[in-house]
């Protein structure tokens, strides 16, 4: 560590203004407290703090996403090797096959965001901030795997500078930044963001997983199926036209965005955050009450004009990103509502709204991204009312008297 | 009354608490001072001129706006220097004692205000809304008297008052009169502390139980328009003395705790005495000195002089883990937090923790949830306070209930604060601003 410490300080004065590379101060900056703690000490206010910092935050819910990333590769591969008729291949392989294919956008993805934060933070001469870190990892598991990658680098730029940074960056968005670059892939793109050809990938990989898919191949999500459904009886299919159930839905092989099919996998998660206390078990929590009371209201009254309300209301909270949102979007504490009350409504009603527009609405076959992005521009409000019942309570306190 | 328990509000076990409760004599501090800075809300006008020789308790400055509150010499002796910062300042006022202890003594016939503000005692007292030196125009609704220290390491109050305790009562009996409402006293829950005439609450839980601020918000909080007094028992101890002796006790009794002190211990020293009489002329490098606690102390060093409220030292390591390689990423249980995202929590957090003064993070927007609410045990929405304050909303600070708090009641806070934010600088920069507007 020294040597890397007298190589950092040796390469310091390049970085400082005046320098050759003054213009990359701040990712030097960012290189350096990223690999040694600061020395900086307070010098106003209290004398000792916690150890706890942003960075450390940031990274443990990079930690709760894993597994949802590494099931994600495993069932892409899954997926290919049973669109083409070799479901018999073996677990690495297809883990080696998923890793391949999420990796160009991962790469993408972190490469455009933190690139425009680097230029950003050198623009404002501001620290980087970790925002990105999360966000940077959130947008490959939750765009579908044959998004070509231009796109993903168009709709991330977009989202971190109009989303996040005209805002004031980490901390200050109004929008969940993923969820904005979903958003508008799925406005601008919307032919290659849903149907058959988006969500399982069929093409081999550097010679990895060739072959043909096989007859009646079809890449529609169980979601994807319901909104095109006709007739009195629900068959959900997997890629190749075998009958799937809730189970398959729970443990995740099915077709669906990387990160959003594993119901398992989310739940390590959400453990991992409801542990570290990062994320707020009443927005989780409340989000899954919303959605089975909703699910089970259109349960109540099955139609089948509205396929998916034919599902079983535990089967509606497995399928689609649902959990995923509820997890990993609801409970960004940026966007989300701030006062304890105000945490219970805003969880409740996305779930609601997330099964409304799913059941309701044909043209979305999913509704959680837009029922969290709703409920992102209602937050503040929320907070408001719960807020304002503080002040009343302050002001007959002087009437009172 | 019932105790009141509070549930908010964190205890930090440092190391460097003090075992023995003996009390010995401190070393003769050869220099004594007083700082402005420790009198919010006085503007200084000096009454004494460096060489001119002072008694114990006679003026040293009085304030601009309010000419008969007074800031009193510990010691008597000539004034040595007056030492002045930028825009001429007054920094310090220090003091060559000349060991004869002349002491001034006040005449009682007087009204009680009068002798209050004469003997720098007044000077001791704070009002909310504000935090600062009280309004001599102004009647309290209140006066609440906070009767324990709840910070970390804290010296217990009734070592501090010794037995001064006796003059409680003739205390109350002045304070009364100076109140329409009630003298409150809030003690540790277990204490048995009677004192007649005044109104004794008990309060159980974690710092910032101890707080003042945080008493009157569960007793009566203050609202829009009222104002109250506060202050501690010891400072109470002392107005109960001077109106019953006519003179007024410079002498305390200082804790010096925290890791770095070897032998932690109570000592006997006078106020304003030099801190190398506490602790020693020995330098101290790379060792962080604070008058007060870690939570609202100020840095000072060897050649600096004790603060108010005169009873604390607490010295820790200034860097302990100098270039910690990705500290970010510890899983050392050792790295003390409050949040389960680091492995602390996994011992219990009930080991004496050491921490030095790295702030171990860079500022940030506010991001994670319930941080300041966690800390702060009032009916006030923390978070949502220091935006306000931040964006200078008056209406919205008002509504918020900026008249309820001072800085030392978010000083938790902004040591849990994952952001880093200075919350104390914002508070007091936000009270001084809204003082400055209601003026």
């Amino acid at each position: 560590m020294k040597a890397l410490r007298n190589y950092m300080d040796k390469v310091k004065p390049h970085f400082m203004p005046g320098g050759r590379l003054a213009k990359l101060q701040s990712v030097y900056d960012g290189m350096e407290t990223f690999l040694f703690t600061p020395n900086s000490t307070s010098q106003s206010g209290v004398h000792i703090h916690d150890g706890n910092d942003l960075k450390r935050t940031m990274i443990t819910v990079v930690v709760a996403l894993l597994p949802a990333l590494f099931f994600g590769m495993y069932n892409i591969g899954y997926q290919h090797f049973l669109a083409i008729g070799q479901p018999e291949a073996s677990c690495w392989t297809m883990f080696f096959y998923g890793l391949l294919a999420m990796l160009p956008c991962i790469v993408v993805s972190y490469v455009v965001g933190l690139g425009i934060e680097f230029i950003g933070a050198q623009i404002h001469h501001k620290e980087i901030q970790e925002g990105f870190l999360v966000t940077g990892i959130l947008i490959p598991l939750i765009v579908p795997i044959n998004t070509p990658l231009w796109m993903v680098a168009v709709a991330t730029a977009f989202s971190v500078i109009f989303a996040k940074e005209v805002f004031g960056g980490t901390g200050m968005n109004i929008f969940n930044v993923a969820l904005i670059t979903r958003a508008f892939l799925f406005f601008a793109y919307p032919s290659r963001m849903s149907g058959d050809a988006a969500f399982v990938k069929t093409d081999a990989i550097c010679g990895l997983g060739e072959g043909q898919v096989v007859d009646g191949f079809t890449g529609a999500t169980p979601l994807g199926q319901m909104a095109t459904h006709v007739g009195d009886t629900l068959n959900i299919n997997n890629v190749v036209g075998e009958p799937i159930g809730t189970c398959d839905a729970f443990m995740g092989l099915i077709a669906g965005s990387p990160g959003e099919t594993s119901m398992v996998a989310i739940l390590i998660g959400a453990a991992i955050l409801l542990i570290t206390g990062i994320a707020s078990w009443r927005v989780m929590a409340s989000v899954f009450v919303g959605g089975l009371a909703m699910a089970s209201l259109a349960h109540a009254f099955p139609s089948p004009t509205y396929a998916a309300s034919m599902l079983d209301p535990l089967a509606q909270l497995c399928y689609g990103g649902f959990a995923f949102a509820a997890v990993f979007m609801a409970t960004d504490p940026v966007t989300g509502a701030r006062t304890r009350i105000g945490q219970y409504i805003y969880g409740f009603l996305i779930g609601v709204f997330a099964i409304l527009i799913r059941v309701y609405n044909g043209g979305y076959p999913e509704g959680a991204m837009l029922a969290v992005l709703l409920m992102n521009a209602f937050a503040p409000l929320i907070d408001h009312c719960v807020v304002s019942f503080n002040i009343k309570r302050r002001a007959r306190r002087v009437t009172a008297k | 009354m019932a105790t009141i328990k509070l549930k908010k509000g964190y205890d930090l076990r440092l190391k460097g608490a003090i075992q023995d409760h003996d009390i010995a004599n401190a070393t003769v501090s050869r220099l004594y001072a007083i700082v402005p800075d420790d009198f919010t809300g006085i503007v200084p006008r000096m009454d004494k001129k460096v060489g001119e020789t002072v008694k114990a308790g006679e003026p040293l400055y009085h304030d601009k706006n309010f000419e008969s509150i007074k800031v009193v010499a510990p010691v008597s002796g000539t004034v040595k220097d007056v030492m002045r910062g930028e825009r001429r300042k007054i920094e310090q006022i220090v003091i060559q004692p000349d060991g004869n202890n002349d002491c001034v003594h006040h005449d009682l016939s007087r009204p009680a205000k009068e002798v209050l503000a004469e003997s720098g005692l007044w000077a001791m007292l704070r009002q909310r809304p504000y935090d600062v030196v009280p309004n001599p125009d102004i009647r309290p609704r209140d006066i609440f008297v906070t009767a324990f220290d709840s910070a970390p390491l804290a010296p217990k109050l009734d070592l501090v008052m010794g037995n001064a305790q006796q003059y409680l009562a003739k205390a109350v009996q002045v304070l009364s009169t100076l109140t329409d409402g009630k003298v409150y006293i809030g003690c540790h829950d277990g204490d048995t502390l009677s004192v007649p005439g005044a109104e004794v609450v008990h309060f159980s839980g974690p710092h910032p139980a101890g707080n003042v601020g945080i008493q009157i918000a569960n007793v009566k909080p203050v609202n829009k328009g009222e104002t109250v007094w506060t202050l501690d028992i010891v400072t109470m101890a002392r107005i109960g003395e001077l109106f019953t002796t006519g003179m007024v006790s410079h002498d305390t009794v200082v804790a010096l705790t925290g890791e770095c002190v070897e032998t932690p211990r109570y000592v006997k020293a006078t106020m304003g005495c030099s801190i190398a009489s506490l602790l020693g002329d020995a330098p101290r490098d790379n060792e962080r000195i604070i008058s007060g606690n870690v939570l609202t102390g100020n840095k000072v060093g060897i050649n600096d002089y004790l603060r108010a409220p005169y009873r604390h030292i607490t010295v820790i390591p200034e860097v302990n883990k100098p270039d910690e390689f990705m500290g970010w990423a510890s899983l050392s249980p050792k790295r003390f937090s409050l949040y389960r995202d680091f492995t602390s929590w996994l011992t219990g957090n009930k080991r004496a923790v050491s921490m030095d003064a790295r702030i171990k993070g860079g500022e940030r927007a506010i991001v994670r949830l319930d941080e300041y609410d966690n800390m702060l045990p009032m009916d006030i929405y923390g978070e949502f306070l220091i935006k306000a304050i931040i964006a200078f909303d008056i209406d919205k600070m008002e509504q918020l209930g900026i008249y309820e708090i001072a800085p030392e009641d978010f000083a938790l806070a902004e040591f849990a604060c994952t952001s880093k934010l200075e919350l104390q600088r914002i508070v007091r920069n936000g009270l001084e601003r809204m003082r400055a507007e209601m003026a």
